[in-house]
């Protein structure tokens, strides 16, 4: 799109960009390192997970700000508009996907050195960094405002559904062969439970998205070419 | 935004200063007892197509309309139509304040008068406060109805030219950037009138703000040099408009 009259509001609207985009980072990161603290039971890991949630926290209340500003200045109208909300749906998105990733970080100050084998963590793995791709592709479609692109990690949650179906099956017969496993499984169960919700979450970020470029929620509809 | 009947339909319609084309085929709907905003920058011909619909146009010599307007399915530019009568049916509230130098009263009082809509000073007066109180002009002026129209403030006096356009009952009342000489508090009155005034009558605005747009009207219609854009709901223009110029001028790209 072309450049506004008022080169401040191009400049307002890209500051909201950037700093959703870095929310998304942080994000990612926060989860990648939760998991890894948890199936090394790295306490130190955790902990700094869970001080990078007050950083998360901080980014999205100055999103927060700078868009009650920016619409008090500037009252976007039409594709401004739904950008400038779009950016406050994402942010909080983003905000809980880290709290997602912050329970995970939490989980591993309560591992005792007792680790399980690990075949217990690799289908975990595999949820988590499809997960993450996820909402790396998500970032990747908001920062183009690539639609397409958006309804292809719209369309791709149902795998990590059924990932996560099959991983608590797998969990499940583990805890039933060892009583011992429970405690720790439980652990990878939640930790699970919250990739899938992270999903979730990428899911919104997706639908998002593709209400910011076309002013529909209906992304079911958009045709993939 | 309810379906409604069709108070005013433009065909067609074209109209020219001499050499010079303003409006090119315009065809737009004036839903009934609704407010339709026109927008568009400046120069797009958005007050030349107001114009034409009560035919304020015909004071200016070298300008030629073609096309078809209707009011109510009448051809207004018919040769048997009385155009004072037609401006009786479609009144106009201008940007810049106009009473008559006159009184209060006398400058509610004068339309209903020289169109013989009253009989005696009972009936005139009546319809002079009835006139004021839709306004939501009475209660200020009430005390003082015989001093002059110019001595009150401008937001005052772009009511008291309301009150003036409703006195001979119109059926659609026209808006030239009504608020574009107010201040904020005097806009939002104004406003908050035409909010009102939608119940009774057909409202068409000519409007620079693109919120006030976005808060009075139901129905917008975007004009680009001279021709006509984009007409939608309201709701549908100020979020997701179907025009890349309509977006660009509404996001403040253009204009």
């Amino acid at each position: 799109m072309s450049e506004h009259t008022v080169s401040a509001f191009d400049e307002d609207l890209n500051y909201l960009v950037e700093k959703v985009s870095e929310m998304g980072g942080n994000a990612e990161s926060m989860v990648a390192r939760s998991v890894t603290a948890l199936v090394t039971a790295d306490k130190g890991l955790g902990q700094s997970v869970v001080a990078d949630d007050k950083i998360l926290d901080a980014l999205q209340q100055e999103v927060d700000d700078h868009v009650v500003l920016l619409i008090a200045k500037r009252q976007p109208m039409a594709a401004d508009l739904r950008e400038v909300i779009g950016a406050l749906r994402m942010a909080t998105d983003i905000e809980r996907i880290g709290d997602l990733g912050k329970n995970v970080a939490r989980r591993a100050f309560q591992i005792e050195d007792n680790l399980p084998p690990k075949k217990l963590l690799r289908g975990l793995q595999h949820l988590t960094n499809v997960s993450l791709e996820q909402l790396k592709d998500a970032l990747d479609a908001y920062a183009v405002k690539d639609i397409v692109k958006a309804r292809e990690v719209w369309d791709r949650d149902d795998e990590i559904d059924s990932l996560y179906t099959s991983l608590f099956r797998e969990l499940l017969t583990y805890m039933m062969e060892d009583p011992r496993n429970i405690t720790y499984c439980t652990h990878l169960l939640f930790c699970a439970k919250n990739m899938e919700r992270i999903g979730d979450h990428v899911t919104n970020l997706a639908e998002t998205i593709h209400y910011m470029v076309t002013g529909s929620y209906d992304i079911a509809s958009e045709n993939v070419s | 935004m309810a379906k409604s009947e069709i108070k005013m339909s433009g065909k067609d319609v074209s109209v020219s200063y001499g050499e010079k084309q303003a409006l090119f085929n315009v065809n737009l709907d004036i839903p009934a007892k609704q407010v339709t905003a026109l927008i568009g920058p400046s120069g797009c011909g958005k007050s030349t197509f107001l114009r034409c619909l009560n035919r304020m146009n015909d004071t200016i010599d070298i300008c030629r309309v073609s096309g078809d307007i209707r009011l109510d399915d009448q051809d207004i530019y018919h040769r048997d139509i009385d155009v004072v009568e037609l401006r009786a049916r479609v009144g106009m509230v201008f940007q810049k304040p106009n009473p008559f130098p006159k009184s209060i009263f006398e400058n509610v009082s004068y339309g209903p008068k020289i169109h013989g809509l009253v009989r005696n000073k009972t009936e005139l007066e009546e319809i002079v406060v009835n006139s004021l109180q839709r306004a939501g002009l009475f209660e200020e002026v009430k005390d003082r109805l015989h001093e002059p129209g110019t001595g009150l403030s401008g937001g005052q006096q772009q009511r008291l030219c309301i009150a003036r356009a409703i006195a001979v009952s119109p059926e659609v009342i026209l808006m030239d950037e009504p608020c574009s000489a107010l201040d904020p508090i005097a806009t939002a009155i104004v406003e908050e009138l035409i909010d009102e005034l939608r119940e009774n009558y057909t409202i068409v605005i000519v409007t620079h703000s693109m919120q006030q747009a976005a808060r009075v009207s139901q129905q917008t219609a975007m004009f680009h040099l001279g021709h006509l854009v984009e007409v939608d709901e309201t709701d549908t223009i100020f979020t997701n408009p179907s025009d890349q110029k309509t977006q660009d001028y509404i996001t403040g790209r253009y204009g």
